[in-house]
């Protein structure tokens, strides 16, 4: 183990680098107050309301703008004419509310942690790619990659989206209302997916964890996925996440094809050759 | 000639130790590397709401959400034969007080796992603290 006091790294509590895995140490004060905010997040009010015309501005300008309005303690911010720019509202680390009037382009609400966002038009390639925490509904279509690469938080398209929604995801939930395209949840690790309505080909293919439920048809399944049998609680959280999506449509969840990893994947190792030529 | 075989002895000694600690090591290919390979807890297991505890409620409607939301995703885990849950900000476990009394039941456990993630996060003694105050930019 290599030391590294004097180094900036100490005062963070990493006092050996352990090279053969994670450093772990016990931080956690059960006496410790309770506090909802990031040390350095905004304490916004979702009552105190205000609007940005999106029209003539840059897109770094507009999320400077968020920002600058979080500090004043704004806490619902509606944009207006945002004109299917790219990369508006990334990077929000705070709870917030934020309305967006139009349509956004490429990128938008990406890296995200705790706001709930909600867009009234269309939005591009790779909307809410690595968001952390929060919500955001899309009320019509979406481009492909939505939801690229998420870790947690809730992603609502309540039209349909284009192909790779989900891939590399690695927790939370994206909810289709519509139809999905190819490769739905490609290499996902971690999640759920839930589509109301059919799906491309190969649907989870290299899927590691997580799961993915389907309401209409599957055109194929891909390499390691597997149909696994819904339970009780699995209807249960479906029945509360749509009615947290919003979406009223009238579904029998039990009718549902719930598909997992078949895990033979990730075990690669372990297989025979002629197994491995299956898999794939 | 005597004193190389004397090191190769002890490093054969480390390592044996090393592969009793992890009993979850079971593969050849984690043998190989060291490490399990996989989730060690079930990453797929949906949350029962109606053992959701007052302190997470709070959160949840301080936050404007409806749901658990981003904690559906934790669960108490174990690191190093200890219970812990992972904090996904500095890609770590937290291993849980040694006092505390954990519930047999997966659900209250994983309840237990979410409070004390939200508090260990807000707390000023998350490293991400120090880590911003040295690297953050102006």
């Amino acid at each position: 183990m290599a030391s590294i006091k004097g180094h900036k790294s100490s005062e963070m509590g990493l006092h050996e680098e352990v090279l053969t895995g994670r450093t772990q140490q016990v931080f956690f004060n059960p006496e410790e107050s309770e506090n909802f905010f990031y040390h350095d997040a905004y304490d916004v009010d979702f009552n105190k309301r205000t609007e940005i015309d999106a029209k003539d501005i840059e897109c770094l300008d507009i999320n400077r703008k968020i920002k600058e309005l979080m500090s004043q303690g704004y806490g619902t911010i509606v944009i207006k004419n945002p004109g299917s720019k790219h990369s508006i509202g990334v990077g929000i680390l705070n709870k917030l509310n934020l309305i967006v009037e139009g349509s956004l382009g490429y990128f938008g609400i990406g890296s995200v942690d705790g706001p709930n966002v909600r867009i009234s038009g269309r939005v591009g390639w790779s909307c809410a790619e690595n968001m952390m925490a929060g919500k955001v509904v899309v009320e019509k279509n979406a481009g492909s990659c939505f939801g690229a690469a998420i870790r947690g938080g809730d992603l609502i398209c309540k039209g349909s989206v284009g192909a790779r929604s989900g891939i590399d995801m690695k927790g939370g939930t994206i909810i289709v209302g519509g139809d999905a395209g190819a490769f739905t949840g490609f290499m996902m690790q971690r999640g759920r997916i839930v589509i109301l309505g059919d799906v491309g080909p190969n649907l989870a293919d290299s899927l590691y964890d997580g799961t993915i439920f389907v309401g209409g048809n599957i055109k194929s399944l891909g390499a390691d996925a597997v149909e696994a049998e819904m339970t009780d609680l699995d209807v249960d959280w479906l029945k509360r996440k749509l009615k947290v999506a919003e979406i009223d449509k009238k579904v029998d969840f039990k009718k549902m094809t719930k598909i997992v990893s078949g895990k033979k994947l990730w075990n690669y190792d372990n297989l025979e050759p002629s197994e491995r030529k299956g898999a794939i | 000639m005597a004193k190389k075989k004397k090191t190769k002895k002890t490093v054969k000694k480390k390592t044996s130790s090393v592969k009793t600690k992890d009993k979850g090591i079971k593969t050849a290919r984690e043998k190989m590397i060291g490490q399990h390979i996989g989730y060690r807890y079930d990453v797929n297991l949906l949350p029962d709401y109606t053992r959701i505890t007052p302190f997470l409620q709070k959160y949840i409607e301080h936050m404007g959400w409806d749901d658990l939301n981003w904690l559906e995703d934790v669960h108490m885990g174990y690191e190093d034969g200890k219970p812990a849950v992972f904090d996904r900000n500095i890609n770590g476990w937290v291993t849980t007080p040694p006092n505390l009394k954990l519930p047999k039941d997966q659900q209250d456990r994983d309840m237990i796992a979410r409070e004390l993630l939200i508090k260990f996060q807000m707390s000023s003694n998350h490293p991400l603290v120090t880590l911003k105050k040295a690297y953050k930019k102006n």
